[in-house]
């Protein structure tokens, strides 16, 4: 058992059994994370460098907490105060990280294909927080998690993610997971937003939403970026909302048992209304609870393949 | 001084040679290509005194290969390629002449600059070099550069490359003004709104690597722009680094037509590798126009085949090694070609997209042509640019010994079944083994 990457890079490159390894770890996690005393010696000695490029609290947070109920010592290596700003190259920062003594190196940045370079180039293990708009594995992995854990199972679901599929490392890398583990999955927003080509990776593309939502079973909804407003990709989140988001009276197209998700940071009246996101059938504060375990059970995994 | 190849299969389009002859050079010009039948007419001047015999049985001879599309970088960009060490490595993959892209620091738009790298190129290059000259003052796209004057100082073209002229208004005045030099003007045909931010290929592939694509469409646009412009203006275009099937079927419907004076080039990549070559992201696959689909490719082939598509040049494009590590977003884009293009070509031969005689056209003859040399034949009384091809073994790219500082090529590692093994330029034998 165990993975058999050191890396945890991308949902890409994992099979079924690995995810299902992970979820498997992390529900025995969750125990130890429900009990008085949350800190276990597994990886005590260990050293986890968060190396953030991209401004983030919940996910480096998640990791930051993680890593240290697991007994890691943590380093949060902040890119304002680094050398990076006198213009060191991302090899060089990675390579003196490495030098330090870093078991895991945490890796966000915006451009994708960062965590990639950092594992070839690394004998640390490398872990994905987020990379360009390719893929923020954890994240899917918390996702997928939570899913189980309310469903029972995955396998036969209708999962529904609307919004900004063309930019969101959430979906991108959920779209391959879910697929993976026998979910059916629909992709909902503009067309500016949600690539025709998807289609290849067998997953259905709406762009009316009612259509979209009809007997879903999870509704994953994807932050907008307020930025994309006066860009081409949509004319103003007014207009967004009133195609897009979710509301209660779309939200009632959807079973009648189907769970309402968000990776958050949330703009509320934008892609979800307060109503919806408050709601009984809001898993949203779950995923973050969750996201902890899957990453713990994620680090420690990892620690394995290297041992 | 005499040199006799011997017993080659020399191939020379411009005259229709294909066949086993010996090929005589005498002061630096080719003398004669003397068939079998002719040979014991004039035996007895061989292994005379100060004659130097090479032996190319089995092997291919074709007159040197001219290069229409290279980046020397410099002046102002010499650790990624000087014109010694670019030269050196086109003499390499068989390239006698090399036609040098304006986009260095100080750009070429001025017949200073212009005499500086024909300066240089006299004293330190290993083959000849005709530069380019930018269509617009600094690549600007904003007025005329001093296009006649440049000419007189040695641009043989005029391009504003990897910074396409957006203006129409421009872009036409520039192709009627140039008539008057009877030059062509190199259009990089990209329309750099529909391709901004872009750094690969636009499709399923770019979408899952999280990377910006660039449409297919940001090329074609522009290839309709400058074919419906040469026809309003009468210049001469010719149209660079061809990368997708649309642009192959309009360069194609509009040479039916005969509507403009247009030729177009591609390049090996372009009909050798895919999207697919990016991988896990490797900035040496990296390319603009970028690499394309497997139907490009084809169609790209196809352009070849049934002369859409007049010539192969390599766009050789090198950069430091530091440039194309790291972020994929932020390498520069460009692959080092001169040392593999040859061998690439090759592969088409043996696939029966072209004849020898098509290859040799495609990367000698028609290049010479366009832009109105008189170099890519072995006609008697031309300069004795030749290389020697052995497609015999097979030989193993091998990045860290190209005689270019470019060392940034997707093909790295690849087995060819063609080289140069000799070539000849400047007066000089250069040989490998």
């Amino acid at each position: 058992m165990g993975l058999k990457s050191k890396d945890l890079v991308g949902i890409k490159a994992l099979d079924a059994a690995d995810i299902e390894q992970i979820l498997d770890t992390a529900a025995g996690f969750k125990d130890v994370l429900g009990r008085d005393i949350k800190k276990v010696p597994a990886l005590r000695g260990k050293t986890t460098v968060n190396l953030f490029y991209e401004p983030s609290t919940r996910t480096r947070t998640s990791f930051e907490l993680a890593a240290k109920r697991l007994s890691t010592d943590v380093i949060n290596f902040s890119v304002s105060t680094s050398s990076v700003v006198k213009g060191e190259s991302l090899r060089d920062t990675a390579l003196t990280i490495q030098a330090l003594g870093a078991d895991f190196i945490v890796v966000r940045h915006s451009c994708s294909g960062v965590a990639h370079f950092l594992a070839d180039n690394l004998a640390s293990s490398v872990l994905n927080a987020g990379d360009g708009t390719n893929e923020h594995p954890t994240q899917a992995l918390l996702d997928l998690f939570t899913i189980r854990e309310k469903k029972g199972v995955i396998r036969g679901l209708e999962v529904a993610i609307v919004g900004d599929i063309l930019h969101s490392r959430v979906a991108k890398s959920n779209i391959y997971a879910l697929k993976k583990m026998g979910a059916g999955v629909r992709l909902i927003g503009p067309p500016t937003l949600v690539p025709d080509v998807l289609k290849d990776l067998d997953v259905e593309i709406y762009s009316d939403m009612e259509k979209g939502l009809k007997d879903a079973d999870i509704v994953m909804m994807l932050r907008i970026q307020v930025e994309r407003q006066g860009k081409g990709f949509f004319p103003t989140t007014v207009e967004y909302f009133r195609n897009w988001g979710l509301t209660p009276e779309r939200l009632a197209r959807a079973k009648k048992s189907a769970l309402v998700m968000h990776p958050g940071p949330m703009n509320r009246g934008v892609e979800i209304a307060s109503d919806v996101a408050d709601g009984m059938r809001s898993v949203i504060l779950d995923q973050v609870t969750n996201g902890l375990a899957v990453r713990m059970a994620v680090l420690y995994l990892l620690a394995g393949v290297k041992e | 001084m005499k040199i006799v190849i011997k017993n080659g299969r020399v191939i020379d389009p411009s005259q229709g040679i294909d066949g086993v002859c010996d090929l005589v050079i005498e002061d630096g010009k080719i003398k004669e290509v003397k068939s079998e039948k002719s040979k014991g007419k004039s035996q007895g001047h061989e292994n005379s005194r100060g004659t130097k015999e090479i032996d190319a049985s089995g092997k291919l001879v074709f007159p040197g290969l001219v290069d229409l599309h290279v980046h020397l970088r410099e002046p102002g960009y010499e650790y990624k390629e000087t014109i010694r060490t670019g030269t050196a490595a086109a003499v390499k993959g068989g390239i006698t002449s090399v036609c040098c892209m304006p986009n260095t620091n100080p750009v070429n738009d001025n017949s200073s600059v212009t005499e500086f790298i024909l300066k240089k190129a006299a004293s330190e290059g290993a083959c000849r070099v005709f530069p380019i000259g930018a269509i617009t003052k600094g690549q600007k796209g904003e007025e005329l550069a001093e296009m006649s004057i440049m000419h007189e100082a040695g641009c043989i073209a005029f391009s504003d490359d990897g910074r396409p002229v957006v203006d129409s208004l421009m872009m036409r005045r520039a192709m009627e003004y140039s008539r008057i030099l009877k030059v062509p003007l190199i259009s990089h045909c990209e329309d750099l709104a529909l391709s901004a931010g872009g750094v690969m290929h636009e499709g399923l592939l770019s979408v899952t690597l999280g990377l910006k694509g660039i449409p297919s469409q940001a090329e074609e646009v522009m290839v309709a722009r400058d074919i419906a412009l040469a026809e309003l203006t009468g210049g001469r275009l010719h149209i660079a680094h061809v990368s997708t099937g649309g642009s192959v079927a309009l360069i194609r419907s509009a040479k039916k037509r005969g509507i403009a004076d247009i030729t177009a080039e591609t390049c090996p990549h372009y009909f050798s590798i895919t999207e697919e070559a990016v991988g896990n992201y490797d900035a040496n696959a990296k390319v603009n126009p970028p690499l394309r689909s497997r139907k490009d490719v084809e169609a790209i082939k196809r352009g070849l085949s049934d002369g859409t598509i007049d010539v192969i040049a390599t766009d050789h494009a090198p950069h430091h090694r530091d440039e194309k590590l790291g972020e994929f977003d932020f390498a520069p884009s460009g692959i080092s070609g001169l040392e593999t293009s040859l061998g690439l070509s090759m592969r088409l031969v043996d696939e029966g997209v072209l004849t020898y005689s098509g290859l040799v056209e495609k990367m000698a003859l028609r290049p010479s042509g366009i832009i109105g040399i008189d170099r890519g034949t072995l006609r008697p009384g031309a300069e004795a640019d030749v290389v020697v091809v052995d497609c015999a073994g097979e030989c193993k790219v091998d990045a860290g010994e190209f005689l270019s500082k470019g060392k940034n090529t997707p093909f790295d590692g690849w087995t060819l079944s063609a080289k140069a093994v000799l070539t000849i330029s400047l007066g000089r034998i250069h040989e490998w083994e």
